[in-house]
């Protein structure tokens, strides 16, 4: 009886995870977390909407997203404007300007005096592209990456502008690309997360980050972000107590596991089945996580490549070679943020450690999945959430001045994945302030993105509360010039 | 015609339901008897609604080929583009046009056009055909109709109350039977943590062992209805609806305090307010004739909401953002529908208008709130405008508010501006803050229930309107929410959305039933309560046969009890409880108990008192979990962990995963290892028996007695420990030492130690946090 009942609960499941899985390995569409509620059951919607997936063949298998949050500034970045040292402390054209609204910062400014770059910048590589003095080893990998002049957004302060580039909408609790992607395509490690974040701090004026942000919003809890600290849990609640032996906590499940098939037997609930499961992943996890953070076995030489950082536990360098190792494990989505990117003042001094500490390390990333052979069917993107006014906040020192939110223009750097390589995509108005050419918004980003993932945007759809919610809302257009 | 309408769409519903029982989406295929009747509500609406009303529905400016199908008028009217032809003719497939559309093999003419990426599946075309043979006839969306009692089904020998009544036949219809009643043990469990979120005591359990004599089930109930934890409990799911939280939320996420709202969410359920009563004073209590200051406190329900510090922001920006959001929590929360998406265009499924949903943002844009009141340097515990309490106060009609200090208190509240000083409304276009458009009056929105003349344009008339007995939404929507509460699933099992696109009713008659009778008797919350748990329905057993999984897997009929897992607060309660570390204390400022390091170090901007989690010690980490503090930009991870809101917005439902977090999060959390230190020291020290203090201890955390098979198992484990611990004395000490709890050094002992792994296990089993 009680086998037959399994059998019965296992055959439903059976029937949604073939019809997946028909369509080819990497189809099956489940969260690395999830043993899939045995009767929960899409809706047929649901389930048409899985089964078509991939789209198309995808020509990169994971993201790193190497968030710079807070708003790195384009102009000091990869937005080389010689005009705004040439007229350096003019007032910003009105016809320029065109009645874009400005933040509270500079709203009461009445003058709004143009600041050149304080940082010099030099062309590097094929491209030829411009970059800034303080991003010499992303230089140095400038043939590897694609820079985009021309992005732009909808919002103008911090959260909500995050919030748009990661959830597609401004406001609400929707899901995070991460859980998007999880959702979609779920993970090709059984013992790890698909979607993992790592955290870590700059010293410049700084912006924080909000969990919702890798939240799974009203898709399935299995899609949430887990979050890597750099305690001595790297993820929450993973260390066993003092004195409990690996050995000791096998007995333990083990325990645990017999009283539970008892109550299987009297209540026949395949949840109850499930919940075995989900320990024995816990276990599994234990050994997994450890093996990734620990970095001790790296060679010399990649330590040399991320820089000595790299071994300091919840910097920018160390999150970089994480992230690397766990994308390498088959996590699908690595979602680091930098905070410390807001130089509303003290921009040159702010600018150039903020840069120390993610220049080298995101460069090394690059090549060192190059050198494994990774970066092709790796994304990798850097870059924040708006960008800065080509005028100053406050006054102009010599050594010192600020920039205001600027959403209508900035730049970010994708490499890898798909992606045209050696490519400077889109560009902006001598001022540096309006898009003179190709411009690409958030959602024409995120479509980008999931089309290289190997997802029609339009087609990876959730209905909830009566509405079919995508991560490009209603909007968003995929950047074909963008792929290689 | 009246002022209010009425419809007796329930008994096209009713006629309907034979049809859609037998064409459930659950189990089997839409095949249809050739006599079947088709329901317009039930068959039709679900798949034009999904399927064709994104351009051929309520939304003008998105409509295609100006038809509308949402409409009967719109869909019998001759084609725009065809003249003399029509979509619909009653009865008459050839001249249909809709149903050459949606069978034609031209992709240019097929409907859907293949590039919606929506598809209608052959047994959707074939109900289409047949409703359109059967004459096409439209039917008034159920839930905006208003709600009459239906005659009740007959009683037999099972049914206890009316509930069985409507559950019974469904059950009969389904092929299957009701499961036998569940165990005394499992019962009192079971109600005690449905109404009071706290496990029975070994006590208890003794007493009302066989539900003999005066210690009947029904005393159980009403003790348990009587104590204050019963407030608690329900009030975690009205901080959920109230997006309730302990600070600013945004990117510095300061804190500020609405707990004393809180406090009077619980008094008012444990005072057995009545729901109507309870949505006034929070919708429109500064509004009513010589306001109190609790019917003030009581519209924090409209503030909690996130606020900006961020310096910088526009001003007005952020005041519509709170105004927004306002109106979308009144609209999910208490009517049940997804008002927000009129935000920005006319609603594309359900027939509210944006110049309805501004109507109904009017209500809430007359309070002289500020959109910044200035950056976190500045910061203060509320915003205006705002309620101050004094000690006079706090010992007078606001005693319910646990408040241990000497300082004034301050909760932001609502206010409305004088006559001369309201705002006009606008239609924002595009939701646009700075695009205002046509101005607007304050009004509802027609397809529910008209304004009527004589209520008052202000957030008081909105009150009288919601809690109308005309309203067809707002009993339904609560009954709705309570029956989740209790089962897992609403009777509509989208709790947030009783519009097109929601889902239809299990149990149509039995929602209209309850909620009429909720009206007739006074918005009683706990006689509603006690209906549904002395029914015979919630007295099932939980044990699932072959026949369950066969016919109904996702137990929509109730042909068994649910088995579902406790809530994040509820596991934490249970442990504290039956470890008896729990605190019981009724409301007061939120607690800070154990959290994993660097938490909330690690995303904050570093500005405001919350940068660093400051950890609270002695009885305050022995809290019930609905006191943990909740910062909006990071909430309890364990709250998270275990599928809480993260209180960005009004949420009426969570959702129940499984994963190895969780796994992990009960194996390895001080707390759980505190709570069985703790137990197993005060054991060792009472029962000297070894198979007893294992008996204890079971009894204690699973609420019943442990059988033979599962002492044996225990009986082992500890054994083994026992070893473990005796042959390796220097881990006991770091076994033991977990929690801030005091400890003896004579506690610490090899029993001591083996008995506290054999409680953390107790705790890990899947029955354990599982309502049975």
């Amino acid at each position: 009886m009680e086998k037959e009942i399994l059998e019965q609960g296992l055959n439903l499941n059976r029937r949604k995870f073939l019809s997946r899985l028909s369509l080819g390995v990497g189809s099956v569409a489940l969260g690395s977390l999830l043993i899939p509620d045995l009767f929960k059951g899409g809706s047929p919607d649901e389930d048409a909407i899985m089964a078509a997936l991939p789209h198309f063949a995808p020509k990169a298998k994971r993201v790193i997203y190497l968030f710079q949050n807070g708003a790195p500034s384009q102009l000091e970045s990869f937005d080389y404007k010689p005009l705004l040292n040439k007229n350096m402390g003019q007032e910003l054209p009105e016809s320029i300007r065109g009645g874009q609204r400005l933040t509270g910062m500079t709203a009461g400014q009445t003058s709004f005096p143009l600041v050149g770059s304080y940082f010099k910048f030099n062309q590097y590589g094929e491209s030829r592209a411009w970059i800034s003095e303080i991003f010499p080893h992303t230089a140095s990998v400038v043939d590897d990456i694609c820079i985009v002049k021309s992005m732009h957004t909808e919002a103008i302060n911090h959260d909500p502008a995050l919030t748009f580039f990661q959830t597609g909408a401004q406001v609400g609790n929707r899901p995070s690309m991460g859980s998007w992607l999880s959702y979609g395509l779920g993970s090709e490690n059984s013992n790890l997360p698909a979607f993992c974040v790592l955290l870590s701090r700059g010293k410049g004026n700084g912006q924080g980050v909000y969990s919702k942000l890798w939240s799974n919003g009203f898709l399935d809890a299995t899609h949430q972000g887990v979050q890597f600290s750099n305690s001595e849990d790297p993820v929450l609640y993973l260390k066993d107590p003092n004195s409990m032996s690996r050995d000791e906590r096998r007995k333990m499940l083990d325990q645990i596991a017999s009283m539970n098939d008892l109550s299987y037997r009297e209540f026949n609930d395949p949840q109850i089945s499930a919940k075995v499961q989900q320990y024995e992943m816990a276990f599994r996890m234990q050994t997994a996580v450890p093996e990734m953070t620990d970095v001790s076995k790296e060679p010399d030489s990649i330590i040399k490549m991320y820089g000595p950082d790299c071994l300091v536990p919840g910097t920018y360098a160390a999150n970089c070679l994480l992230a690397r190792k766990l994308s390498e494990s088959g996590v699908r989505f690595v979602q680091l943020y930098h905070q410390g990117w807001d130089q509303h003042g003290d921009l040159p001094d702010q600018m150039a450690m903020q840069a120390k500490d993610v220049d080298q390390a995101s460069a090394a990333l690059i090549s060192d999945l190059k050198q494994r052979g990774l970066l092709d069917e790796t994304l990798v993107i850097w870059g924040g959430e708006f960008g800065r006014t080509n005028y100053c906040q406050g006054k102009i020192l010599p050594h010192n001045y600020g920039r205001d939110h600027h959403p209508r223009a900035f730049s970010i750097w994708m490499a890898g994945g798909g992606v045209k390589s050696g490519m400077v995509y889109g560009e902006t108005d001598e001022f540096g302030y309006n898009i003179a050419e190709n411009p690409v918004h958030v959602h024409d980003f995120q479509a980008t993105m999931l089309h290289l993932m190997g997802i029609d945007h339009e087609r990876l759809t959730y209905k909830h509360l009566g509405r079919r919610y995508r991560l490009t809302d209603v909007s968003g257009k995929v950047i074909k010039d963008l792929i290689a | 015609m009246s002022l209010f309408r009425t419809s007796n769409s329930l008994a096209l519903l009713t006629l309907a339901l034979l049809a859609w029982n037998c064409t459930s989406k659950e189990n089997k295929s839409l095949e249809l008897a050739p006599n079947d009747q088709i329901s317009y509500n039930f068959h039709i609406r679900p798949i034009l609604s999904d399927k064709c009303f994104a351009c051929h529905g309520p939304d003008a400016n998105k409509r295609e080929a100006d038809l509308r199908l949402d409409t009967e008028e719109g869909a019998f009217a001759s084609l725009k583009d065809s003249p003399g032809k029509f979509a619909l003719v009653s009865g008459n497939l050839e001249e249909s046009e809709v149903y050459h559309r949606i069978t034609s093999e031209d992709t240019g003419e097929l409907m859907p056009p293949p590039e919606s990426n929506l598809v209608l599946t052959e047994s959707e075309i074939n109900l289409i055909k047949e409703w359109i043979k059967q004459g096409a006839k439209y039917e008034p969306h159920w839930a905006f109709s208003k709600a009459e009692k239906p005659a009740l089904p007959p009683s037999n020998e099972w049914t206890k109350n009316e509930i069985d009544l409507f559950t019974y036949q469904k059950i009969i219809s389904q092929g299957l039977e009701p499961n036998p009643v569940a165990k005394p043990h499992e019962l009192i469990k079971r109600v005690s943590l449905d109404l009071t979120g706290l496990p029975p005591s070994p006590e208890v359990l003794d007493k009302y062992g066989d539900f003999s004599g005066p210690n009947s089930y029904e005393d159980l109930v009403d003790g348990l209805m009587s104590d204050p934890a019963f407030g608690e409990k329900l009030a975690v799911l009205w901080m959920d609806i109230s997006r309730y939280s302990d600070s600013y939320g945004y990117q510095d996420d300061n804190i500020r305090t609405q707990w004393p709202y809180r406090d009077w969410v619980i008094h008012a359920f444990n005072e057995n307010m009545p729901y109507d009563q309870f949505l006034t004073w929070q919708l429109a209590g500064d509004l009513l004739p010589d306001a109190n200051k609790e019917q003030i406190l009581a519209t924090a329900f409209n503030r909690n909401h996130k606020y900006t510090e961020e310096g910088g922001v526009i001003d007005e920006e952020y005041r519509i953002e709170y105004v927004l959001d306002k109106t979308n929590t009144f609209s999910k929360g208490i009517l049940g529908i997804t008002m927000e998406c009129a935000q920005c265009h006319d609603h594309k499924y359900d027939p509210f208008s944006q110049k309805e949903y501004y109507e109904m943002f009017a209500f809430f844009n007359n309070t002289p709130e500020k959109g910044y009141e200035g950056d976190v340097s500045v910061s203060k515990p509320a915003k205006t405008p705002i309620l101050w309490m004094d000690q006079e106060d706090l010992s007078g009609v606001m005693s319910f508010i646990n408040y241990q200090d000497t300082s004034k208190l301050s909760v932001s509240v609502m206010g409305e501006l004088d006559e001369g000083e309201k705002r006009i409304t606008y239609i924002l276009d595009r939701g646009v803050y700075d695009a205002p458009t046509v101005p607007v009056e304050a009004s509802t929105p027609a397809a529910i229930l008209e304004l009527p003349k004589n209520m008052e344009g202000n957030r008081l008339g909105l009150a009288k309107w919601t809690t109308s007995r005309e309203n067809p939404l707002t009993a339904r929507v609560f009954v709705n929410l309570m029956w989740q509460e209790i089962f897992g699933t609403g009777i509509v099992k989208s709790a947030g959305d009783f519009g097109m696109q929601g889902d239809l009713p299990s149990h149509p008659e039995l929602l209209d039933w309850l909620a009429v009778d909720f009206m007739e008797n006074g918005w009683d919350i706990k006689r509603l309560l006690k209906q549904i748990v002395t029914s015979a329905t919630y007295q099932q057993s939980a044990a699932i046969n072959k026949d369950h999984l066969a016919i109904d897997p996702a137990n929509v009929y109730l042909a068994r009890a649910p088995r579902l897992r406790l809530s994040a607060e509820n596991i934490q309660d249970l442990v504290l409880a039956s470890s008896g570390l729990l605190h019981k204390e009724l409301g007061g400022p939120s607690v800070k108990p154990y959290q994993p390091e660097g938490v909330w170090e690690a995303a904050t901007s570093g500005r405001g008192v919350l940068a660093t989690y400051v950890q609270d010690t002695g009885k305050s980490l022995y809290r019930r979990g609905l006191y943990n503090f909740i910062k909006l930009t990071v909430p309890p991870p364990k709250a998270i962990i275990f599928d809480s809101s993260n209180r960005d917005q009004c949420e009426v439902g969570r959702g129940r995963t499984n994963t190895p977090l969780q796994a992990l999060l009960m194996l390895n959390d001080p707390m759980v290892l505190e709570a069985s230190r703790v137990l197993a020291t005060r054991l060792d020290s009472e029962i000297k028996d070894d198979s007893e203090v294992i008996k204890t201890a079971f009894k204690r955390i699973l609420c019943r007695d442990m059988n033979s098979e599962e002492e044996e198992i225990l009986e082992s484990y500890f054994e083994d420990q026992l070893d473990r611990f005796e042959a390796n004395p220097e881990q006991i000490k770091p076994t033991l030492e977990v929690g801030e709890y005091p400890i003896e050094k004579s506690e610490k002992t090899a029993r001591t130690a083996a008995l506290m792994q054999v409680i953390v296990s107790l705790y890990n089993l899947e029955e354990t946090i599982t309502k049975i």
